[in-house]
């Protein structure tokens, strides 16, 4: 009764904290959209929404995953090469000791959600710094990725169906012609669950307060470290999901790919209004960041701008997001 | 989680101490924090521990509270030996800590901050949001708090708004001893009475407390007896009417040496 009364304020409240960089984003997202649009007739086509879909997933994946660890006001640099070493598993799985489909792919996963437990163990038991810990973890992950593949692709040609995880599409199965890749509505479906999670799970409310004030986390009898470890384990998991998409995307799994990944992915958080500093972050502002990023070089490139200026680009929009968060803060 | 429907455990006036510390020792290197220090508190009283900075008394709660381990000594509760090895355990024997930045999570919402570390769950895994919220107006009525949005988070909150929340999070739990660390010390001064009073209406529903304070006049206020702390040792403790501002000063500074430490407690 008496919060409806104070309704309006705290709807203006609310708009005043989190939710006004993610508005920034989306209204970023939408000026491109429609920028491109009227700069370019090929752009506004289902098939090149397709294309961004597409390359959106995998990094979107990743900034999902890394979402969770920025919250707790760590770091994951470890993203990119592990969802390579995931994919290089599934390859083993698969195509080396000719183990069914779905093998593969759970061990990928798992294997993930290992590499992420031991990164949690580090940061959260040994007490190593986050960027240190996992900077050191993206090069073991790199590394064995190597080893294992024995520095060639791993291909997945005697299983077709391993392909279709990616490219093939439930949704055009049930509308003809309505073709949205499942890389993409696995993305939206990592998205959705991590949502849950984050928001609807002691898991997730220890998130966002560990980011916050861990000390008073850690007074309130909450085991911490615990705590920590398995969120580092959550967005291991997810790499291990990423590196089965992209492995399916590709049809291989491509043992030195997957540095630089990390640094699109937390500039999609960032971008979304993911707080490096921790403790505020939504992973809606995350999806919204991930396409900001797509849709930005999908359009310089139907522009012709060359891959050089692409880049320029991404660099500059990550600064001003970050500079509109500090700017956001200065304000609150 | 049930909520104990007084929000505080029923403490029985047997004239005995709640809590009681027996030689106390807890070393920083070769620095003596704490030396030897006895301290008995009883149920229904304010005991109020004063002293100069660095005199040992954030170590002092700190033992209480189970963020520092004692090197030498014992401590008992309702009796009973008792090892505080962590704030976990002094939760569980009702011991509950209010510290003087306050430890609240400030891009977290009223409840879940009241809630922390004790989120109601459906199933185990999941916040059950709607009991949450109820029980937070249940105990912020109780304790006669005024909050106007719990949606917010609690980085907007003014600091008295704070520190009630800090404090009615403490007792909502049925804490039977709650130690306040310098309650008053970033608050105006209508904001200060309001905490006073609530620290009184704790002591009338049969609540143990401890604070810490450099404000004599809020230790007056407030207090049954007074403890002063000097150099690590336990100096003096005096029942508030027998006792001056003045004397007290004096003993914080040394200008008084205790008389009376050999039959206390």
């Amino acid at each position: 009764m008496g919060d409806m009364a104070h309704a309006p304020q705290q709807r203006r409240r609310f708009l005043n904290s989190n939710a006004t960089q993610r508005l920034l984003a989306f209204a970023s997202l939408i000026g491109l959209i429609v920028f491109y649009s009227l700069a370019s007739p090929n752009f506004f086509k289902f098939e090149n929404m397709v294309a961004i879909l597409i390359a959106t997933a995998v990094t979107g994946i990743l900034a999902v995953a890394v979402t969770f660890i920025i919250i707790t006001a760590g770091i994951d640099l470890s993203i990119g090469t592990l969802m390579t070493f995931c994919a290089v598993i599934a390859g083993v799985f698969i195509t080396m000791w000719h183990g069914p489909v779905i093998v593969g792919v759970l061990a990928a996963i798992l294997m993930g959600g290992l590499v992420g437990l031991i990164s949690g163990t580090f940061v959260s038991r040994l007490k190593i710094p986050p960027f240190i810990a996992t900077l050191g973890m993206m090069y073991v992950a790199k590394g064995l990725s190597l080893i294992i593949s024995g520095l060639k692709p791993v291909y997945f040609n005697d299983t077709p169906s391993f392909a279709l995880i990616a490219m093939g599409s439930v949704t055009g199965a049930i509308i003809p012609g309505f073709n949205i890749p499942n890389a993409v509505i696995i993305f939206f479906a990592v998205a959705l669950l991590s949502a849950f999670l984050l928001n609807r799970t002691i898991l997730g409310r220890y998130t966002f307060a560990m980011g916050s004030n861990e000390e008073a986390v850690r007074l309130s009898g909450v085991n911490v470290d615990r705590w920590k470890t398995i969120v580092y384990m959550v967005g291991g998991l997810i790499c291990g999901v990423a590196g089965v998409v992209i492995a399916a995307r590709l049809n291989s799994a491509q043992p030195s790919l997957g540095q630089g990944y990390e640094l699109d992915a937390i500039a999609a958080a960032v971008i979304g209004g993911t707080s490096l500093s921790g403790g505020e972050g939504t992973i809606l502002g995350t999806v919204i960041g991930a396409f900001v990023m797509s849709v930005l070089v999908n359009g310089l490139r139907i522009l012709s701008v060359p891959q050089e200026w692409q880049t320029v680009m991404t660099g500059v929009i990550v600064i001003f997001a970050v500079y509109a968060d500090i700017l956001r803060r200065k304000r609150a | 989680m049930e909520l104990p429907a007084s929000g505080t455990a029923q403490t029985i006036d047997d004239g005995k101490p709640i809590l009681e510390l027996h030689k106390i020792c807890k070393y920083f290197g070769g620095v003596h924090a704490l030396e030897d220090v006895d301290l008995a508190l009883y149920p229904n009283e304010v005991l109020a521990i004063v002293g100069d900075n660095g005199a040992g008394k954030s170590t002092l709660i700190k033992t209480i509270s189970g963020a520092h381990r004692p090197d030498s000594g014992e401590i008992y509760f309702q009796g009973r030996k008792v090892e505080i090895s962590n704030p976990r355990v002094a939760r569980q024997l009702g011991i509950e800590t209010v510290y003087q930045d306050l430890a609240l999570v400030n891009t977290l919402d009223v409840p879940e901050n009241i809630f922390l570390g004790r989120t109601p769950t459906r199933l185990r895994w999941f916040v059950d949001k709607k009991k949450m919220f109820a029980q937070t107006r249940e105990i912020l009525e109780r304790l006669n708090i005024k909050i106007p949005f719990l949606r917010d988070p609690v980085q907007n909150m003014s600091g008295g708004q704070r520190q009630a929340l800090a404090l009615g999070r403490a007792v909502a739990w049925g804490g039977r001893i709650v130690i306040l660390d310098e309650p008053t010390a970033a608050l105006g001064v209508r904001e200060k009475s309001n905490v006073l009073t609530l620290i009184k209406q704790l002591k009338a529903h049969g609540v143990a407390i401890v604070v810490i304070s450099h404000n004599m006049r809020d230790v007056f206020d407030v207090s049954d007896r007074i403890v002063v702390l000097r150099g690590g040792k336990n100096v003096a403790s005096r029942p508030k009417e027998e006792t001056s501002m003045d004397e007290i000063v004096k003993l914080i500074t040394g200008a008084l040496e205790s008389v009376d430490i050999a039959h206390q407690d």
